[in-house]
């Protein structure tokens, strides 16, 4: 390299007029919220992979079931606490059927004489896992989802309105909150679950919704205090928009982050609880099958067919951590600034 | 401080109050009574009862003694042991659940902490990635689920430690670790999240600038501040110890109050689960408070904005 300025030749520089609109240019397309929430859970990798596995579990929930044709309550005592068995994968040693009869290694299939494949084996009452399995996640799931709806809505409605309206209602509404927000979730459920004459589906979701919305409505009540005295909602009101296009259009979009973050974390917890409370006792009964019934049967058999627990209880665990995981990276890519 | 504390009092004491005329309103309207068993009473023996136990007072009045009876902390009698009191119920087996809910919680705060400062002080490294991961795991796998998971491997499979039931020091080791995963997660990520704040805070760069070693820094300037909010986990941690306690302990056959719970459950024993359940509501709303007036007394800031978030 050298410094010599006359040896560049002159021609190979133009001179460009500078264009004065040239620093209010935009290089690259703006994005939107959402856009741009995207490219920041993109690189998430633990968030994309569990909505991976959490898509697939629930794609398996919808047709599990039907993809053996065992019924998933159907009891037949003769093939009772079979070890799972796998066409193809039996060759290779393991889900080949072979389980312990007291003290004994045998082929359990071939000495109770079945020539069908169970390939989660089968519950004590001759009941097929994997169609259980999948029924009871079926369940688990719709308890979920319906119970962190019904508290969104709820939490949303309340938290807003005690919000945008303010003074004497909001006085009055946050009393009412910190009543309840000092009852433990796990008494309220309790005393829920032992009012309604049948534990069920409904009565679970009920239980766990009852209390489940407050802490939704707390976090919308802060975002629209935070909210509604900004310039945009005030341009808004001077234009003469109503308050029901304020809290529709200007209120709600910026409060959607907050409210789907909040619903990612109440889905594992409602499972969990539906869990915890088949497990004690006080939910779904038997021949129901949820992902608690099915831990709580496996449960009674762990010494001798622990392949029973096995299934539901690696489930649970990973749709779990699926939930977390990908909460945890909408958390981070929707709100930045909201730290754990 | 002093009308924050009463504030906060006086809501305690509605809170509970609701509670206990839900709890009570319930016992009136669950199908079947206490004496239902007893069939073969003659219908003067059982008025005799009823008699007794003020079974034929008009609700209102049975309303006003049963809170008058929680007032002094009478809880009723238990169905299932004929004539034992709820109350000494409970005294006789809280110990075995206090022990489990004090081991798992200092155990569980202890490794959790470590773990934290560890991810914090070496952020994205392979420590903060494991640590990350084990907090992601006691959060997500239910106590149930791990306390299994503990039981077979050290208890039926090792056989290292016993299976259950109450019979020395050694049999409480495998609950507390499965309660202890609560608190080991939520410790965790909390203390690195504080940590990592403190850390890019104005007076650390301070003492950075004046010279101070790096370990100076982490444990007598960040480390110390990052511990304060750690009490307001307290709460959280709490609810959770109890209610995986009752799981925990049905798991492991100890005898406590979370076993005698959920066998009361499926005993109907509705004395004991009332009585029980008013007691948690206590406990938990109790600690609650404490926490909360711990927080205005360490950190100011938080009295100002009377308790909500």
């Amino acid at each position: 390299m050298t410094n010599d300025k006359d040896k560049l030749p002159k021609d190979s520089f133009e001179r460009i007029e500078l264009d004065s609109s040239y620093g209010e240019r935009i290089t690259k397309p703006s994005l939107s919220f959402w856009q741009d929430a995207w490219l920041r859970i993109r690189k998430n990798k633990a968030a994309i992979i569990s909505f991976f596995i959490l898509a697939f579990i629930v794609i398996m929930a919808v047709v599990g079931p039907f993809m053996v044709d065992h019924d998933p309550y159907e009891v037949n005592m003769s093939h009772a606490s079979l070890p799972p068995k796998v066409p193809g994968l039996e060759k290779l040693g393991v889900f080949d059927g072979v389980g312990k009869l007291g003290s004994k290694t045998l082929d359990l299939y071939e000495s109770k004489s079945v020539e069908e494949y169970y390939w989660f084996g089968t519950d004590s009452l001759g009941r097929d896992i994997f169609s259980r399995l999948w029924k009871g996640t079926q369940v688990s799931l719709i308890i979920a989802f319906v119970a962190a709806v019904i508290d969104g809505v709820i939490g949303v409605v309340y938290g807003g309105i005690s919000g945008y309206y303010g003074g004497r209602v909001d006085d009055i509404m946050q009393r009412i909150v910190e009543v309840l927000i000092g009852i433990p979730t796990l008494v309220v459920v309790i005393l829920v679950i032992m009012i309604m004459e049948e534990p069920g589906i409904i009565s679970i979701i009920i239980a766990i919704s009852i209390t489940g919305w407050i802490g939704m409505s707390r976090i919308v009540r802060g975002q629209v205090l935070k909210y509604k005295n900004e310039e945009f909602v005030l341009a808004a009101r001077t234009l003469g928009a109503s308050d029901r296009r304020i809290i529709g259009k200007h209120l709600l979009p910026n409060l959607m982050a907050i409210i789907i973050i909040n619903m990612m974390f109440t889905i594992p917890t409602a499972i969990f609880f539906e869990a915890f409370l088949s497990f004690i006792g006080l939910g779904l009964q038997a021949p129901q099958a949820s992902l608690g019934t099915l831990i709580n049967d496996g449960y009674k058999f762990i010494q001798y067919q622990p392949h029973i627990l096995l299934f539901p209880a690696v489930l649970i665990s990973v749709l779990m951590i699926a939930f977390n995981l990908i909460g945890d990276g909408l958390r981070d890519a929707l709100d930045p600034k909201m730290k754990d | 401080m002093g009308k924050y504390i009463g504030k906060r009092v006086i809501y305690m004491f509605i809170s509970l109050f609701i509670i206990a005329t839900f709890t009570f309103m319930l016992m009136k309207m669950l199908p079947g009574s206490p004496l239902a068993s007893a069939a073969k009473l003659t219908v003067e023996q059982r008025e005799v009862v009823y008699e007794k136990y003020g079974l034929n007072d008009p609700v209102p009045v049975q309303y006003v003694r049963y809170m008058g009876n929680l007032l002094k902390g009478d809880f009723g009698v238990s169905f299932q042991y004929s004539s034992v009191d709820v109350r000494s119920l409970i005294v006789e087996k809280l110990k075995y659940s206090a022990l489990l809910g004090a081991q798992a919680l200092i155990f569980g705060t202890l490794i959790g902490i470590v773990l934290g400062v560890i991810a914090a002080l070496k952020q994205n490294s392979i420590w903060d990635y494991g640590s990350t991961i084990i907090a992601i795991l006691g959060i997500s796998i239910p106590s149930f689920v791990f306390a299994v998971l503990l039981q077979y491997v050290f208890a039926v499979w090792l056989e290292i430690l016993p299976v259950g039931l109450w019979e020395s020091w050694k049999s409480s080791i495998l609950p507390s670790i499965a309660l202890a995963m609560g608190p080991i997660a939520i410790s965790a990520r909390f203390i690195r999240t504080e940590m990592i704040e403190v850390l890019s805070s104005d007076y650390i760069l301070l003492a950075k600038a004046k010279g101070a070693n790096w370990f100076e820094i982490a444990f007598k300037h960040a480390f110390r501040n990052a511990l304060i909010p750690l009490v307001t986990m307290l709460g959280p941690v709490a609810a959770g110890l109890l209610t995986g306690s009752l799981v925990v302990e049905q798991i492991f056959a100890i005898p406590g109050i979370g076993e005698q719970f959920v066998t009361s459950i499926n005993l109907n024993d509705y004395s004991v689960i009332m009585g029980t359940t008013m007691f948690f509501a206590v406990f938990l709303i109790v600690i609650i408070l404490i926490v909360d007036i711990l927080y205005g007394i360490i950190d100011p800031r938080i009295r100002l904005s009377g308790g909500s978030k």
